[in-house]
Order: structure tokens, then sequence, then C-alpha cells
């Protein structure tokens, strides 16, 4: 399929009216679902699109990114609730301590490729479990509570549900565009480039390790950013943020919803923690169905519901 | 603190020594489905925890003990694998490798649920064979027979499957796939049927595991679920392709283990993992790869 012409800030026909749609399905949802549920998936999708940056467009399958989504979670629960510092310093303090664990992490990791590259990320991120679980900073099983809200730029008091929903609909919208617009720069070209032929990306001059590299920091960054905002939203930053079910839970959303594609993770998440809303007073019946997803998906629907979408429209979506 | 006591670090490795070979049967079976079909198969852990329950069902419905269960868990699992890896893993050998991954970890977490389940998350108890209890002095230490016998055991198993793939003919059919398996093909050797064979072999030996490891771990539904993730490392640390580098590794990594138990405790969990760096790090393909 080729691209259609790219217009306004790298958005194509197709997808300005998919944005479009998404933009009034936010402003609408609120007043008919839960609006903490709706705040939730929208986290989850600003994760999943940092993870698709990395698996769709790069090609590099991680299966550590609870590493980064913990650690965002915990530094900005840390910076806001022992530290007392202001909202946006808690944000930006979760997302750059992700984006250095990523560099870190990712120093080691592209070290090896392909399935490697996954175990290694893999166990990278079990050792960072280990560590959360046994130093004290992270408040052990009980993890930071009771984080506050505070206010936007000092202005804007964010302990309403509703006032925080439309801060937090606006970040998503401009995660999308931000995702959009990396993935169609010149940048996000060298990362496909690297990912479908690497000798060819290193033979035009590219250093294709780099590029790895830095897309990897860029993924890890984001899901802190994620992980941040869901920190201050919920109060809340626990040992479940940094364990193999966030992983899990953000490959299967990437997967559901079409790996490589802009509306993939939106898609995505909102199936994969609806299940898991409407699944959780069943206990472990959600890892059976998760599993049975898996193994459905991988089987049947590799390019995922907007992959079979854009078969059906004949457009990238 | 830093406590110096021989003594102690002795009967903390010998103890180490019994982690380490879970690991490397578990490493092994990994690496060898690895090498062949070129899947990382994140459902062996899974299998290495069915081998408990399977040990624990046998001794509830049937009254069959450890050593009946030694031996019919593996073929039970084996079947079970011929049928995974015809069903679903099949389909995926011309797809990225990353499916074959993903497909895996899809089956792992369905088994897992599905235990949790029937039994609950709770562990359940198994009894050490009456012929196994007791204990003997190395000197330094109370050894248990049972971690013992799992000790020699576990080597004379992994020992086992280095000689059959390293120096029998059906071994050096099976390396020769893992090369060309086009040029095997044409040798007239059925390879579809190999790779079938192999990952039933594979997780037959991950089962055999968990039919050693029930007396000592509660048998639960997450038990398969940390090994898995030790063995990716040891695989990492290991090298590519190498079965004598998995044996290893993991016995290596029981020892490290053990040790950190002993002169600081904090660091257990994390030791083995950040052996994975500093080989990473120092040895990027490897401590016994070949060529990445």
């Amino acid at each position: 399929m080729q691209e259609d012409e790219v217009q306004f800030l790298g958005f194509t026909k197709p997808r300005a009216v998919a944005f479009a749609l998404l933009a009034a399905f936010i402003v609408v949802s609120p007043f008919v679902l839960y609006p903490v549920f709706l705040m939730k998936v929208y986290c989850f999708i600003i994760f999943a699109c940092a993870y698709n940056l990395l698996l769709g467009y790069t090609g590099l399958m991680s299966f550590g990114h609870s590493a980064f989504f913990g650690a965002g979670a915990y530094l900005c629960g840390y910076t806001a609730a022992r530290l007392g510092l202001p909202f946006e310093i808690s944000v930006l303090a979760g997302t750059l301590s992700a984006a250095l664990l990523g560099l870190v992490f990712g120093w080691i990791a592209i070290r090896r490729s392909g399935l490697y590259f996954a175990m290694i990320t893999l166990a990278l991120a079990q050792m960072t479990y280990f560590i959360a679980l046994q130093v004290p900073f992270t408040g052990g099983e009980d993890g930071i509570q009771q984080v506050p809200r505070g206010s936007l730029l000092g202005l804007v008091d964010l302990s309403s549900d509703t006032t925080i929903y439309w801060v937090m609909a606006v970040i998503l919208l401009g995660v999308l565009v931000f995702h959009n617009r990396i993935v169609h720069s010149p940048f996000g070209q060298v990362l496909r480039a690297t990912r479908k032929n690497p000798e060819r990306a290193r033979s035009l001059g590219y250093n294709v390790d780099r590029f790895k590299l830095m897309s990897f920091v860029l993924s890890a960054a984001l899901a802190g950013f994620a992980a941040s905002l869901k920190t201050i939203i919920f109060g809340l930053a626990t040992l479940t943020d940094i364990s193999m079910v966030t992983s899990i839970e953000v490959v299967l959303s990437n997967l559901v919803g079409g790996i490589g594609t802009i509306f993939g993770p939106v898609v995505g998440s909102f199936v994969i923690l609806s299940l898991e809303y409407y699944l959780a007073p069943y206990g472990p019946w959600v890892l059976l169905i998760q599993g049975l997803v898996f193994t459905l998906f991988v089987l049947l629907f590799r390019q995922g519901i907007v992959g079979k979408l854009q078969e059906k429209l004949r457009t990238l979506l | 603190m830093l406590d110096i006591n021989i003594n102690l670090i002795l009967g903390q490795m010998m103890l180490g020594l019994v982690n380490g070979a879970f690991y490397a049967i578990v490493s092994l079976g990994l690496a060898i489905i690895f090498g062949l079909l070129g899947v990382i198969n994140y459902a062996h852990g899974v299998f290495f925890m069915l081998g408990a329950f399977i040990a624990y069902m046998l001794g509830e419905t049937l009254g069959i003990g450890y050593w009946g269960a030694l031996i019919l868990a593996p073929l039970m699992i084996g079947v079970l694998g011929l049928f995974v890896e015809v069903l679903l893993i099949r389909h995926l050998y011309k797809l990225e490798h990353l499916y074959g991954l993903l497909l895996t970890l899809g089956l792992a977490l369905f088994i897992e649920g599905f235990l949790r389940i029937v039994f609950g998350p709770q562990g359940l108890p198994y009894a050490i064979p009456a012929n196994l209890r007791g204990a003997i002095n190395l000197g330094f230490m109370y050894l248990p027979n049972y971690r013992a016998w799992v000790v020699i055991f576990g080597i004379i198993l992994c020992l086992a499957t280095w000689f059959i793939i390293e120096r029998t003919p059906l071994g050096a059919k099976l390396r020769a796939a893992t090369d060309n398996p086009q040029m095997v093909q044409s040798f007239g050797i059925n390879v579809p049927v190999m790779l079938t064979l192999t990952y039933a072999a594979g997780v037959a030996l991950a089962a055999a595991g968990g039919v050693m490891a029930a007396p000592l771990i509660a048998v639960d539904p997450s038990m398969g679920t940390n090994i898995v993730i030790v063995a990716f490392a040891v695989v990492v640390i290991g090298g590519m392709g190498s079965i004598l580098g998995s044996i290893v590794t993991g016995l290596g990594l029981g020892l490290l283990e053990g040790f950190a138990k002993a002169v600081y405790p904090e660091a257990s969990s994390t030791v083995l993992f950040l052996a994975m760096v500093i080989v990473l790090v120092l040895r990027p393909r490897g401590l016994f790869g070949k060529m990445a």
C-alpha cells in the first residue's frame, strides 16, 4: 500500500479524518463512560505509542518496557509526594529518569540483535523489578501512595476529575500528533530504513546502532511520561507498574491494535484495558483470556485490528 | 555487611548448585529449541511448572509416586509438545521471529491462567521420596540427600543431552539441520519431523526439571515464570548455539547466586542479571558463543 500525500504535521487525509473522529470521541465519551477509566486508557495509549515507535517502526522487540514505565512512575511519585515539587517538575523527573534508564539499557541491549534483544531487555526489566522490591525508596509492597495532583502551572487546580480529564485529553492528542510527526520525519524514515534493511542504511552512511539507541531512549522517555501522568492521576506508584504484567500488556495492545500503524496503539489499548476492566472480578480469567487473545492474534490476525481496517479501506491509518 | 564465613559460603554455594542444576536443565532445552527452530520458547517455564503439577496430580489421583512421575511427566509433556509444535508453532517458521515469542507467551499465559482457575494461587505440597530422605555430612554442612540427588541427576541429564547432540549420528543430523535445513532436507532427512521431535524433547526436559523441583519448592502456577527469565539470561551469557555453554553457565549462575546469598543476601536475586550485563559489555557474543 502506498502512503497518501502527506499534509499538515505529517497527516494524510485518512489519518486526519481518523484523528478528528478520535478527538470527537474524547470530547463526548466522559459524558457516557467513567472518566477515570478513560484517563487510565489514555495514559496507556501514550505508553503503547512509545512501544510502537520502537517495535513498529524501528523493529526492536523490547520485553522490558515495564522497567521504564516503573521508573517513571516511582520517580514522578517520589518527586511529587516526598519532595513536594509541583506537577510539571514531577512529570519531567519521571520522564527524564525513564530516558536515562533507557539510555543505559539500550546501550547494553543493542549489542545483540533480534530475539537476543528481547531476552536481554526482559532480563534487565526483571532485575529492575527485584531492585524496586528491595530498596526503601519505592515503598516496597505499599508503593508510593497519596501522590498529590497539584496544579497546572500553579493556575489550574487538578484535584477534580473533570479538570484533569481535559488536561489529559489535550496531552493525549498532543502525543498522537507527536507520534505521527516522528514517524513521518526524516528521523522516522531512517528508523524504518534500519528496520527494513540495516545493511543498506549502513551503506548509505547512517550509524544504525546510534539510531536504534536514539529510538530506544525516545521510547523509554515517552513510557516514563505516560507512567508519570498515570501516577499523578491515580496518586499511586506500585510494584505492578514495574512488573512483567505491564510489559506484557503493552506488547499485547500493540499486537491487537496493529504493530506499526499510527492508530493501532489507540485501538489496542482500548481493547486490552476494557477486557481487563470487565474481567477483573474473575481473577485469573484475565490471564487465560489474554493468553487466548495473544495466540489467536498471532495465528490469525497478525496485522491487528487497524491493520485489517487498512486492508479493507485500502489506505494507511 | 560483608561477613566472611567459609562454611556458610560453601554451604550456600552447595545449595546454589541445586538451583544451578534447574537453570541448566531449563536453559539447555531452551537453547536447543532456539538453535534449531529459531523460536524463543517463552512457554518453557510453563512446561517446567506443568511437570511439577503432573507429579502432584499423579500422586493425588493415581497414587503414583516420585519415581513414576519422573518418567511419566516428561513423556506426557513431550506428547503435549508434539501437539503444540504441529498445531501452533509450525505455522510461524516463515514469519518474523518475534511471532514465535509472542505465540509461546500467549500459550504460557493461557496455561498459567487455566491452572490458577483450577488450583488457585497457593502452593501445593509434594513430599520428598522416602528413599531420598535424610542428609549427608559434608564437613562444612549437612546436605539433604534429595538435594544431592537433584545436583547429580541434573548434571547427568545435561551431559546425556550434550552427548546425544554432540557425539551421536542423530545429534550430527540435528546440528546439520540447525546450520542448513535446506541442504539436510535435500539429503532425504525429514527436517519438519526433526523440528517437532526437538521441541518435544526440549519441553520434556523442562518437565523432568519440574518434577525434580516439586519436592523443593511449593508447586504453584507461577513457579515457571521466574526460572524462564533466568534461563533467558543463561542463554544470553552462554552464547549462541552452545550446548555446553548453557550447562556450564546454568550451574555457574547457581553457584554465584549461592555465593551472593552468603555474602550479601540483598543482591542474590539481582546478581544473575548483573552477570549478564557484565558479560554483554565485555564480550557481547557470550562466553561460549562462536559468532553472533
